[in-house]
Parts: structure tokens; C-alpha cells; sequence
């Protein structure tokens, strides 16, 4: 089949903007819903602040159901909610509902791990000082786990943009689905190639560009 | 100032409950600088964490102040926190926070307005000698720059109480002495109840009023840190003076057995001093000096000398007499 660049110039700038919607809702998800996640978790966990062993389980446990579930599973199961919080089950933001809920648990997960690489010590000093526990998270865990919140939000980014690519199901379209539509159902393996390549530029930008950051906000 | 009465913790352990400290009480007073001395896993770091609850006693009550502070909670909890400094081994200091912030935070907890802060953070600064590290962070200061942040830190909120937990033991010996002169100037400046936790007598000697000896979880001895010195109460004591006060000889001393050494403790004021050649004119005896040494605890001389007594038996025995009765201690360490 005849490759038309304008209409696929087209389709790219469509499909790119799908998967910066859906990419860009789950990712502020993520934030606002996955650092308290996150925190909690940490917090109730053993010899924390907030220790708590059912709460701790609890949470836990809804993140890892999260994380093992294939993508593709969450997505149908989830369907029904979908359709409840987005009024419909198709298109891009029916797409980012699935989407966030994985960016939440992925990236709370991740928050957890980093916020256990905070020096114990510099906590159990801040509560010698008498700071509250609101003021602990704000001015020692926060800002003393920064490097690798930052590192975990990118990760979290690059993989959302693999599991947009299965948005394609519930027609979420972006780039991932265009590579997919084209490359695999249409044989134009030639726009599967600049699909992909784009992909690779945008996962590397966006891993350089969390580098730098990190390397910025780091000053240990 | 600060009171433990009848203090147990245990902490549960799987296969049976481990009693860290067991049934502690003595009290410390306003002003003094106290040291707590012990091995490893004596208890003295779970004692000292009462004080301000970083560590809930299992039995017992803490008093502060005269007041029961055991159960604390909540507000109370934390003001009373907000008026005990706490320094740590390994600096605990924030890392992602300049020495300014760092200092800044301490005052923020204790609701100090921003006005305040601006001129408590520096004056904390000058007591610790490091105003011109204020914008440093503490990844680019030396260990002993970055306990005196710590200091600076708990001493910014002007508390009456500073708990110290082996503040020099991750600090080599000349940063050691710099900081315990620090403290000790803190001390005598802020008038702030000093307690120290150490495993070094060395430390102790230095800077401590008085001590506590502790181990296996109970305290063994406390006293004024020179009769410590001067007259050992434990064998673990004694093990532990003996680092610091060292009098070893060769091997050719301690192997004739059929000689007397005698350990001769003084407090080393004129009168003791003179005892030696007292000795040595009226009893017709001669007297080899082995071995000596003088400490100052406290500012006060503690002399120790060994001593090998030579001349006709009778002498000798009335000699040793002569010198048991007028000199603070003397005793026996070797012969038959
Ligand atoms: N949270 C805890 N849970 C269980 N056991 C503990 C806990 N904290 C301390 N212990 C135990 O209690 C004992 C006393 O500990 P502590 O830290 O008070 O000793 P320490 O005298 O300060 O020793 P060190 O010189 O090593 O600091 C140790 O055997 C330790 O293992
Ligand atoms: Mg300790």
C-alpha cells in the first residue's frame, strides 16, 4: 500500500496528541494521588510514624492487585467504571481513567521506595525537635527523597507511554495505537518505523531531560 | 532536673522478651554535665531516649522538671520536646537543606517567627564557630563541621536540656577534643543540663560532673566522675578506667612473684606528696618508683604510682602501714 506522508504527517500530530492527554492525565494523577499514596504506605509501615499493620496490608495490597493485573485485563474490568467517571468508554480520556489508576499505583509504589532511603536518623532527629508529622513530610521526607521522586516520575512517564499503546483497545488512540493500526493490521511497515522511532526519541527525551533534572535538584 | 525512677524497658522479642534497661533510677541535676558510660548494648542510648520519649518506658516514670513526663502525648509531647536539644552520632542532619535551613528548621518547629529566625539562626552560627558556612551544605563539611551544625541545632531554641548520643565517636581524636570543649563551653554559657552518652571513659574525663556506669541494662555505679576514678566500684569500671589510666609494666615486673609491688593511689595534694620521702627517712627502707602518673579529673590532681619497697622485713611491713594510712589508697598488686 502507497505510504501518504501528509495524511500520516496528520495522523502522527493526532496521535501524538492523544498520548500526551492520556499521558499528561495519568501523570498528574500519579502526582496529586500517588505521592499521599505513596506516603501513607511508607508511614504505616514498620517502626514508621504511623504504624499501622491493616491499614499498612490494605494498602499494599490494592497497589500490588494494580501492578500484576496485565494492562489489558484492567482495562476490560474496568470498563464499567470508566464509563461512570468519564461518560463514555472510548477515546482518549475513557483511556487515561485505566491509565491513571496504573499511574497511581505504579508511581506510589515507587514514592514508597524512595521515601525508604531517607535517613532514619534525620527523621527521628526532626521528631527529637518536635516537628508534627505534616511538617516531617514537608521539610525532611519530601524534600530529602527528591532525586528519586523525580527519578520514579519518569520512569513512571516512559511507561505509560508503552501501556497507552494498548489504549488502542477502548480507542484511545496515540502514537502507540498508530504504530500498531499501520505496522501490524496494514503491513506499512515504513510508518511503523517512524512510529517507533518517534516512540524511542520521545521515551530518550524524556529520560535525558528527567536526568538532567535530577541532577540538578540533587546537591548532596 | 531530670529523674528516672524505677525505669524497665523491655522490647518483645519472638522467642523470649529483652530487658534493655532494668529497673533504673537516679537523678540528674540543672546544670551539671552527666555522662552515661557502658559497652555496646548497655542500654544507655534506650535510658537517654526517655527523656524525651523518642522511647516509651515499660515500666517506670521520667520526670522533667519535677514533672511526670511518661505519658505525655500530643501538644504536651512536643513542647516538651521543643525544650530538649538532642545531638546524634551520625549528625542526622538534613541533606537537601543548607546549614542555615538546617538550623532554620529546628526554630520553625519551635514556631519561631521569621524575624526571630533571622537572628537565632546566626547566633546559634557564632557559638559554634561556623558563620561562614551558613550556605554550605552538609555533604561539603567535615565530620566535626557537621556536628557542631548538630550542635547548633539543638542548641538554637535555647533548651534547657541537651541529650548528647555519642557525639564524638564518629569523630577522630582532635575533633573529639574540640567538640567536647565545645559542649562544655555550651555548658558553662547557657547553663543547659548536659548528658552525655559515651563508651569512653576518655570523654567522660573530659567534659562530665558526674557518671553513670552502665551495663547489661542497669547502672552499676554513679558518682562524682574523680572518686570513679579514684576508687572503681565494678571490676567492669575498673576495665573500663584502666584504658584511660594505663600503668603497665614489662613483663620482668610482674614475673618475679616473690616481689611486692604496691599501687599507690593520691589525691595528690602537699601532704600526700611528701609521704614518699617520709617513708623512704623514717622507716630506713628504699623505695623503687616503677611506675607513675598523674591525671587532673575535674581539675583535680589523681596520682598513681607503683612502687617496689627494698629493706629488712619489719621495715617494710611498718613502711606499707605508714603509707596505707596516709595516702588515699594503697594496695597489693603483686608479690606473695
Ligand atoms: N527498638 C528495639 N527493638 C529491639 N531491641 C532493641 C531496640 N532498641 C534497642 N534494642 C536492644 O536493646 C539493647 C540496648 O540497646 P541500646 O541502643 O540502648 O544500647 P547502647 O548502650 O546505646 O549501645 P551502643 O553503644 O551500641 O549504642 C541492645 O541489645 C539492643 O539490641
Ligand atoms: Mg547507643
Amino acid at each position: 500500500m502507497e505510504t501518504n506522508y501528509s495524511v500520516l504527517l496528520n495522523d502522527l500530530i493526532k496521535a501524538f496528541n492523544e498520548t500526551f492527554l492520556m499521558c499528561g492525565i495519568s501523570l498528574v494523577a500519579a502526582l496529586v494521588l500517588g505521592i499521599p499514596l505513596g506516603i501513607f504506605i511508607f508511614l504505616t509501615g514498620k517502626g514508621m510514624l504511623w504504624e499501622n499493620k491493616i491499614t499498612n496490608f490494605i494498602g499494599c495490597f490494592i497497589v500490588n492487585i494494580v501492578r500484576s493485573t496485565p494492562f489489558i485485563i484492567l482495562l476490560v474490568v474496568l470498563l464499567p467504571f470508566t464509563q461512570l467517571v468519564a461518560g463514555t468508554a472510548i477515546g482518549p480520556v475513557a483511556a487515561s481513567v485505566p491509565l491513571a489508576i496504573v499511574s497511581v499505583a505504579f508511581y506510589a509504589r515507587l514514592v514508597e521506595s524512595s521515601l525508604h532511603e531517607v535517613d532514619k536518623g534525620v527523621i527521628e532527629a526532626a521528631t527529637a525537635f518536635g516537628a508534627s508529622h505534616l511538617r516531617i513530610i514537608k521539610d525532611v521526607l519530601l524534600p530529602e527523597s527528591r532525586a528519586g521522586l523525580l527519578r520514579g516520575f519518569i520512569i513512571t512517564a516512559i511507561s505509560l507511554v508503552g501501556y497507552s499503546a494498548m489504549a488502542g483497545i477502548v480507542g484511545g488512540g496515540g502514537i502507540g495505537d498508530l504504530a500498531i493500526r499501520f505496522g501490524y493490521y496494514r503491513y506499512q511497515t515504513d510508518v511503523m518505523f517512524i512510529t517507533v522511532a518517534l516512540i524511542i526519541l520521545l521515551v530518550q527525551g524524556m529520560q535525558s531531560f528527567g536526568d538532567y533534572l535530577v541532577k540538578k535538584s540533587d546537591k548532596k | 532536673m531530670i529523674r528516672f525512677e524505677n525505669i524497665s524497658i523491655v522490647f518483645p522479642d519472638k522467642k523470649r522478651s529483652f530487658k534493655a534497661v532494668d529497673d533504673v533510677s537516679f537523678e540528674i541535676k540543672k546544670g551539671e554535665i552527666f555522662g552515661i558510660v557502658g559497652s555496646s548494648g548497655a542500654g544507655k542510648s534506650t535510658l537517654l531516649r526517655t527523656i524525651n520519649l523518642l522511647q516509651r518506658p515499660t515500666s517506670g516514670n521520667v520526670y522533667v522538671d519535677e514533672q511526670n513526663i511518661t505519658d505525655l502525648k500530643g501538644e504536651d509531647l512536643r513542647k516538651l520536646r521543643l525544650n530538649i536539644g538532642m545531638v546524634f552520632q551520625q549528625f542526622n542532619l538534613i541533606r537537601s537543606k543548607t546549614v542555615y535551613e538546617n538550623i532554620a528548621f529546628a526554630l520553625k518547629i519551635a514556631g519561631k517567627t521569621a524575624e526571630e529566625i533571622k537572628t537565632l539562626v546566626p547566633e546559634a552560627l557564632k557559638v559554634v564557630g561556623l558563620t561562614e558556612k551558613a550556605n554550605a551544605y552538609p555533604a561539603n563539611l567535615s565530620g566535626g563541621q557537621k556536628q557542631r551544625v548538630g550542635i547548633a541545632r539543638a542548641i538554637a531554641n535555647k533548651p534547657q536540656i541537651l541529650l548528647c548520643d555519642e557525639p564524638t565517636s564518629a569523630l577522630d581524636p582532635e575533633t573529639t577534643e574540640s567538640v567536647l570543649k565545645l559542649l562544655k563551653e555550651i555548658n558553662e554559657k547557657f547553663g543547659i543540663t548536659t548528658v552525655i552518652i559515651t563508651h569512653e571513659m576518655n570523654v567522660i574525663k573530659k567534659i562530665c560532673n558526674r557518671v553513670a556506669v552502665m551495663s547489661g541494662g542497669e547502672v552499676l555505679e554513679l558518682d562524682e566522675i574523680f572518686n570513679v576514678f579514684a576508687s572503681p566500684g565494678h571490676e567492669f569500671t575498673k576495665g573500663l578506667i584502666n584504658h584511660t589510666i594505663n600503668l603497665e609494666l614489662p613483663e620482668r615486673f610482674t614475673e618475679k612473684d616473690n616481689y611486692e609491688i604496691l599501687k599507690i593511689v593520691y589525691k595528690g595534694d602537699k601532704a600526700e606528696e611528701a609521704v614518699i620521702s617520709q617513708t623512704i627517712r623514717k622507716f630506713n627502707v628504699d623505695m623503687n618508683i616503677l611506675h607513675g602518673k598523674i591525671e587532673y579529673i575535674s581539675g583535680k590532681p589523681l596520682g598513681i604510682l607503683l612502687v617496689r619497697l627494698d629493706g629488712n622485713v619489719n621495715d617494710v611491713t611498718r613502711a606499707k602501714e605508714y603509707i596505707r594510712n596516709n595516702t588515699y589508697k594503697m594496695n597489693v598488686i603483686n608479690g606473695n
